[in-house]
């Protein structure tokens, strides 16, 4: 996917503690912000971002206006088993990006 | 369901956990010079940083998509010419604004960019500020992160500079100011709670947390001259060049940043 990096080990020992990073390309536009023409431009954020490891939820968080455009999340899992890792970010407007890696846990 | 365990931690939003050692201090001594990145707080210097927290590295993996994608009607990519940006571009973004083979004036590296575009690719210009050109010119500049800046020695370029020097120096707008009054005599006092840079353009294309994006050095020349209440200069004015060749030669030696951060 084109507009998201991804940061997280390719490898882990089994029970450590890993961070896994991911920065999106996104507007983030508050809905409070007048436009060049005066009118209100309409509400475009991310509303939810959640992360599985095979499956099981990490990690989730909701988002809100008065968060930045292209934002930026990091967070820590512990490794239990090789696995996929995935990213899923939902917002307004449609918006649905997932993105995924592999963790090796040895 | 599942025996796994895992901990969650805390969601960390713009604040990276780990700063490689970047080395990007100026030369100390009698060298009085700073970039603006010395005189932004610690959590943005990391923010620089760290490849997987700067923003500005979104533009360069967008750019770095495009150099490899086919455009116009000659159907070429910049890698079909020019291979692999990690070498081809090695250092050009420090030492432009240049003379481009046969043109009759200089250009900053957005220019050059969209002259590869007309002449070789056969493609429209990219509008200024739109996303692919700065996609496009922040992958090529992050090529030269690390080098000195290092200015042609090109005489063609000594009186666009000296015309650069000259508006530096000249009051405008309506508050009748100077670049010089603020980013030669003020630079390090605070302006509004904000501390005067010395205004080096190290780190272009920026991310401007102000912008909420990437823009280029002449979007940030533009603020200045509104903030000054001048009018800006259009978009492909020349006096843009101008500055930036002022502005790389008074920044001769120090060091790419390119994604900048800055706040
Ligand atoms: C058909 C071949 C061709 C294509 C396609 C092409 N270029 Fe070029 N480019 C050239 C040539 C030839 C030069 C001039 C080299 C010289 O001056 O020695 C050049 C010069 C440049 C320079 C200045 C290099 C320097 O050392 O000063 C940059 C930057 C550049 N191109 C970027 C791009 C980008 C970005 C693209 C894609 C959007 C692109 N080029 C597409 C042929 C091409
Ligand atoms: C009233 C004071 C003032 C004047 C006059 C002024 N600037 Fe600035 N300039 C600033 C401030 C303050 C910043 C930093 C803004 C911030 O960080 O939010 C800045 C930032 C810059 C930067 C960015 C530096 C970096 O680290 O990326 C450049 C380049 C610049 N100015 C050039 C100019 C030029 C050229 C002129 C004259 C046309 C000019 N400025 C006039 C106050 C001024």
């Amino acid at each position: 996917m084109a507009d998201v990096l991804v940061n997280a080990p390719k490898t882990a020992k089994r029970g450590a503690v890993v961070e896994i990073k991911a920065l999106i390309l996104h507007p983030m536009e508050t809905g409070f912000r007048p436009g060049p023409n005066g009118r209100i431009i309409p509400r475009n954020i991310i509303e939810r971002f959640t992360a599985t490891w095979n499956d099981a939820e990490i990690f989730s968080m909701d988002m809100s206006p008065a968060i930045s455009a292209n934002p930026f999340v990091s967070f820590f899992a512990v490794a239990a088993e090789s696995g996929v890792v995935r990213l899923r970010w939902t917002g307004d407007e449609g918006f649905v990006v997932e993105e995924q890696v592999a963790i090796a846990v040895e | 369901m599942t025996a796994l365990r895992f901990g969650i931690g805390l969601a960390i939003v713009f604040a990276a956990s780990y700063a490689f050692a970047q080395g990007m201090a100026d030369k100390g001594g009698a060298d009085k010079r700073r970039s603006g990145y010395r005189d932004m707080g610690e959590a943005l210097q990391k923010m620089q940083d760290d490849d997987t927290a700067n923003p500005g590295m979104l533009f360069v993996q967008l750019g770095s998509q495009s150099w490899a994608k086919a455009a116009g009607a000659a159907g070429k990519s910049c890698a079909d010419c020019h291979g692999a940006a990690a070498t081809s571009m090695k250092g050009v973004a420090a030492r432009y604004p240049a003379f481009p083979k046969g043109a009759d004036t200089a250009v900053d590296l957005e220019g050059r960019i969209n002259l590869c575009r007309t002449a070789n690719q056969q493609a429209e210009k990219l509008p200024p500020e739109s996303r692919e050109l700065l996609a496009l010119a922040a992958y090529v500049a992050r090529q030269s992160r690390g080098m000195p800046i290092a200015p042609p020695a090109d005489p063609r370029l000594a009186p666009l500079r000296a015309q650069g020097a000259a508006i530096w120096a000249v009051r405008q707008g309506q508050l009748n100011l100077s670049c010089v009054i603020c980013h030669d005599d003020n630079a390090g006092k605070k302006l509004a709670g904000v501390t005067i840079p010395q205004a080096h353009p190290t780190g272009y294309p920026i991310y401007r947390l102000e912008w909420q994006t990437l823009g280029s050095l002449k979007r940030r020349l533009r603020n200045c001259l509104v903030g000054i209440r001048a009018e800006a200069y259009a978009y492909d004015a020349p006096e843009y060049v101008m500055l930036g060749l002022f502005l790389m030669d008074r920044a001769k030696g120090m060091i790419v940043e390119s994604p900048g951060v800055r706040p």
